[in-house]
């Protein structure tokens, strides 16, 4: 187990290395901020005096020595647009992100679960034929497109929710505790979880009717137990361990989808910061981001592989 | 003589519809089996063995249906049941024990948490009163330390001990009947010289009935006080078990008994009969006639007609043109 | 594979009426992207064609071509249909080069790593399975932050976000192959290693890779879209559909949907349609519970 732990510990430091590198030569390489942060009329001094102090005269290979042992003390840099430095406003964006995405896949799961369930319990019904549908529709549809469509019906056609923004924070930064704060989210979380949702769908149904034709669910009927028990107790036992884990390895890449889901609806969160940044060349934005993202992604990996160890007693036990 | 028999088939019928027709897996079965008594049914896969102890307790895996024909229990006909009602019956007045111990248990489901469902099932009782039946249970059918084995997990026993947990599962409300489709196939042979003692003294001590599916006539000859041999979803022989191993009637019994390997030792496989297997070929008529007679070395023209039925003696009966040995 | 085969899988696929349709779909658009250039009544690209006095002109008015603009025109006074044909074709394009691309070198790594197996194939596949456990969309973002704009850009970051899929596909079917008694006889005749790689283990990965292929320009297709969307694709002289619902969206909360939505409609039914066949090709690769 140690070994085990050991192994990953070591492989999800070399993902973050082999990331630190990629996205600093990646985000280094292109465009020239310089342009883009001084106004074509200063001094050659002040320039220089730019320069200087973002380091950007400095040979590359000094610069990512510099930006690693920076990254490693939690110095990202100042924002060139901004201003202020990148970590804490990362950090200011969290919340929202966070909130989205946990909303999200909340929904995504308390439709999820008894859609896929249905349609792995009865395969061949009308119902079921549906749900597979919108399952299909849902993993089809490009995630900005059903946005649009949200943001045409509900707010320019019937005026019920707004087209954008995000309600008042409130404690912890979240705005999940006023209405108006849902009024808000309700479209936003909704279009970021129907992608998930499609996907989850399709698990839950798989898992169903590979646990419906098992001999244990046989076993339990010839028992008697009637199916409300034998769906309750055995499918959901069954497929929660799967689920469970999918979910978790998913939070990382809805937390990346959210860029889209952020930029259509325009939600003050960490996605919309880094597409902000792309277009402006705000450099230390989109690098501070990217590894944000992929620390994140390879911390969630990690503790779903080790928790999937507790939860399902076939591991658990040996 | 009046009592009824715990399990009785008559002429019971179930179809699986296929490419161009349909498959009669079981076509006309009657049996029965009195309280107490083990009935060994026998045959090669294929035979409809399986398909007769599923449509019993109605779960035939759909499409296939059962078509036509009586089961009753205790005298009382369960056959067209509706669902809900058929659901009270199973697991409390008839159970079934099915043939791989490594499938029929949850892995990921404790052992008492299934029993226990089971039990709450058909009773209202508490949780810990049904965990105390399960664990009564545990120990009837010989397991050792009955309430540590609530706890475990079905990975953590061996074949031998899940199939016995298997069994006393179906044991708890007491059934009047048990079907066990091939259950002590998948273990090793002292580890089933076991269970079939224990299930021997379980028929004798609880008056439970078991139909005892199973294609080893050497199970049979060590269990059973009377036998069945299916062919192609049809009895083609039945009687006491020790007669019709010592004197079979039929050509196909013959030859299952010829097959089997010397010594009798249980557990072991059939090997292939004589030549050819049975006839599967779903057409959209009938065939009346003997299903045996193309493999049959004993077959004549006359077979292509329905097979009379020939008394022996002793309630031993072979449904065959040309049976070994003379009727009485 | 030889014609009885293909015409089996052709009766299995038929089962499903949808997937008839779909498949009929995707060969009309793929025929509407192939004839853009001459059956579209403009040619959106040429800007000294444009008219900004054709602006936002709604569905079935006639502008200064003195043409019926079927589905109105957007906001660079494109007539919205060429539009959209001119934009099928540029996004059904760069998927499907994108998709060879990715498959090839997906393919390759895949084989080679099955091929040699040990560590090789080891490493070479734990690097692929790091991969695949990021999202596109943040490999796409990395890259299309490293490239710049551009179609070859573009085009760069789809391959590195799928070629990862094809070279997990490729490799699970090689090295089941790889392990039968067929092959290890193979080696260790005279024929060269090479010859057993293409003869034995290419053929039998290529039915699950098709599969794969069409779900990945599907994928491809929705994220080019989506990355042109967020204004990290194309430029803005050539609109890919994903560009021209991102050009309409600001039109729409003033009640100008059709700039955003007719693209919208065309880029969601061709996902769609491509989508509905490759779950149909994969019953009939893989006919797991054939009923």
């Amino acid at each position: 187990m140690t070994g085990f732990l050991l192994g990953r510990l070591a492989q999800a430091v070399l993902v973050m290395l082999v990331m630190s590198v990629l996205v600093f030569l990646g985000v280094y390489a292109i465009g020239n901020p310089i342009d883009v942060l001084i106004d074509p009329a200063a001094t050659q001094a002040m320039r220089a005096a730019i320069i200087r102090q973002y380091g950007l005269d400095l040979p590359l290979w000094q610069q990512y020595g510099h930006f690693l042992g920076n990254v490693l003390r939690g110095d990202f840099g100042n924002s060139f647009v901004f201003r202020i430095p990148v970590l804490s406003l990362i950090l200011s964006r969290l919340p929202a992100t966070l909130e989205l995405t946990v909303v999200a896949l909340l929904i995504a799961a308390v439709l999820g679960l008894p859609l896929g369930l249905w349609a792995g319990y009865r395969p061949d019904s009308r119902l079921s034929k549906a749900i597979m549908a919108f399952s299909t529709l849902g993993f089809s549809v490009p995630t900005f497109w059903v946005g649009l469509l949200l943001i045409l019906f509900f707010s320019v056609e019937m005026r019920w929710l707004p087209s954008g923004g995000r309600g008042p924070a409130g404690a912890l930064g979240l705005s999940l505790w006023t209405r108006e704060g849902w009024t808000y989210l309700l479209l936003p979380a909704l279009n970021l979880s129907l992608f998930k949702l499609g996907l989850l769908i399709r698990l839950v149904r798989a898992g169903t009717e590979e646990v419906m034709g098992s001999e244990h669910v046989r076993f339990a009927r010839a028992q008697g137990l009637p199916e409300r028990q034998v769906v309750g107790l055995h499918v959901l036992k069954n497929i929660g361990i799967p689920i469970v884990t999918v979910l978790g390895l998913e939070f990382g890449s809805t937390i990346a989808f959210a860029v889209v889901t952020e930029t259509v609806f325009n939600w003050p969160g960490m996605g919309k910061l880094v597409i902000e940044s792309i277009t402006s060349l705000d450099r230390p934005v989109m690098v501070a981001y990217l590894i944000l993202v992929v620390l994140l992604f390879v911390m969630i990996n990690l503790a779903v592989e080790l928790t999937y160890g507790f939860l399902d007693p076939r591991v658990r036990t040996r | 003589m009046t009592e009824a028999p715990a399990l009785e088939l008559r002429d019971l019928r179930t179809e699986f519809p296929v490419r161009g027709g349909v498959l009669r897996a079981v076509d006309g079965v009657s049996l029965r089996v009195e309280r107490g008594r083990i009935l060994g049914l026998v045959g090669e896969s294929g035979s409809g063995k399986s398909v007769t102890g599923f449509s019993i307790i109605g779960l035939v895996e759909p499409p296939g249906r059962v078509v036509g024909g009586t089961v009753l229990l205790e005298g009382r006909e369960i056959s067209g049941l509706p669902p809900a009602a058929m659901r009270r019956l199973r697991g409390a007045r008839v159970a079934m024990v099915f043939q791989d111990p490594l499938m029929t248990l949850n892995p990921v489901l404790k052992v008492g948490t299934q029993m226990a469902a089971a039990v709450r099932a058909h009773d209202r009782v508490s949780q810990r009163a049904a965990l105390d039946r399960a664990r009564d249970a545990l120990a009837i059918v010989g397991i050792p330390s009955p309430a540590e084995r609530l706890e475990a997990y079905p990975h953590q026993l061996s074949g031998g001990m899940r199939q016995r947990v298997a069994i006393a599962t179906a044991l708890l409300h007491r059934p009047a009947a048990i079907i066990a489709d091939e259950p002590t196939t998948a273990l090793d042979v002292s580890i089933q010289g076991q269970i079939l003692a224990e299930v021997r003294r379980l028929a004798d001590e609880t008056g439970t009935a078991f139909l005892w599916i199973t294609h080893d006539l050497a199970v049979v000859s060590s269990l059973a006080d009377d036998v069945c041999v299916m062919y192609a979803g049809r009895v083609v022989e039945r009687g006491p078990a020790a007669r019709v191993i010592a004197a079979p009637r039929h050509p196909y019994t013959a030859a299952l008994i010829g097959s089997m390997p010397t010594g009798h030792e249980p557990g072991a496989r059939l090997p292939q009969l004589v030549s050819g297997s049975p006839p599967r070929e779903a057409d959209g008529r009938p065939d009346p006639g003997c299903s045996f007679r193309t493999r049959c070395p004993r077959a004549a023209p006359d077979c292509a007609r329905p097979p009379p039925e020939v008394y022996f003696g002793e309630g031993q009966l072979a449904l065959c043109h040309h049976p070994l040995g003379a009727p009485s | 594979m030889n014609r009885e085969a293909l015409l089996d899988g052709w009766r299995e696929y038929r089962r499903s009426p949808t997937a008839v349709v779909a498949l009929a779909v995707v060969v009309v658009i793929a025929a509407l992207a192939l004839l853009a250039p001459w059956i579209a009544p403009q040619d959106p690209y040429d800007q000294s064609a444009l008219d900004l006095m054709d602006a936002r002109l709604e569905p079935g008015s006639v502008g200064s071509g003195e043409y019926v603009h079927l589905l109105g025109t957007d906001n660079a006074g494109r007539d919205l249909l060429s539009a959209i044909l001119y934009g099928l074709r540029l996004s059904l394009s760069i998927a499907v080069t994108a998709g060879a691309v990715a498959l090839t070198l997906g393919t390759a790594i895949g084989l080679t790593a099955a091929y040699y197996g040990g560590w090789f194939g080891a490493v070479a596949m734990r690097i692929v399975d790091l991969q695949l456990s990021l999202p596109a969309i943040l490999l796409a973002l990395v890259l299309v932050a490293m490239l710049g704009q551009g179609v070859p850009q573009l085009m760069a970051a789809l391959v590195a976000a799928q070629y990862a899929y094809f070279a997990r596909t490729a490799f699970g079917a090689a090295s089941a192959e790889r392990r039968k008694d067929y092959v290890e006889a193979a080696l260790s005749t005279p024929l060269s290693g090479p010859r057993v790689l293409l003869r034995h283990l290419l053929p039998n990965t290529l039915p699950p890779l098709i599969v794969v292929v069409t779900v990945q320009v599907a994928t491809a297709i929705s994220l080019e879209a989506t990355l042109s969307f967020l204004g990290l694709g194309l430029p803005v002289t050539r609109p890919s559909l994903g560009l021209l619902i991102a050009n309409g969206f600001q039109f729409m909360l003033s009640g100008r949907y059709w700039i955003s939505v007719y693209p919208g409609i065309a880029l969601m039914v061709t996902v769609l349609a491509i989508n509905l066949v490759g779950d149909q090709l994969r019953q009939v690769i893989n006919p797991r519970r054939r009923r």
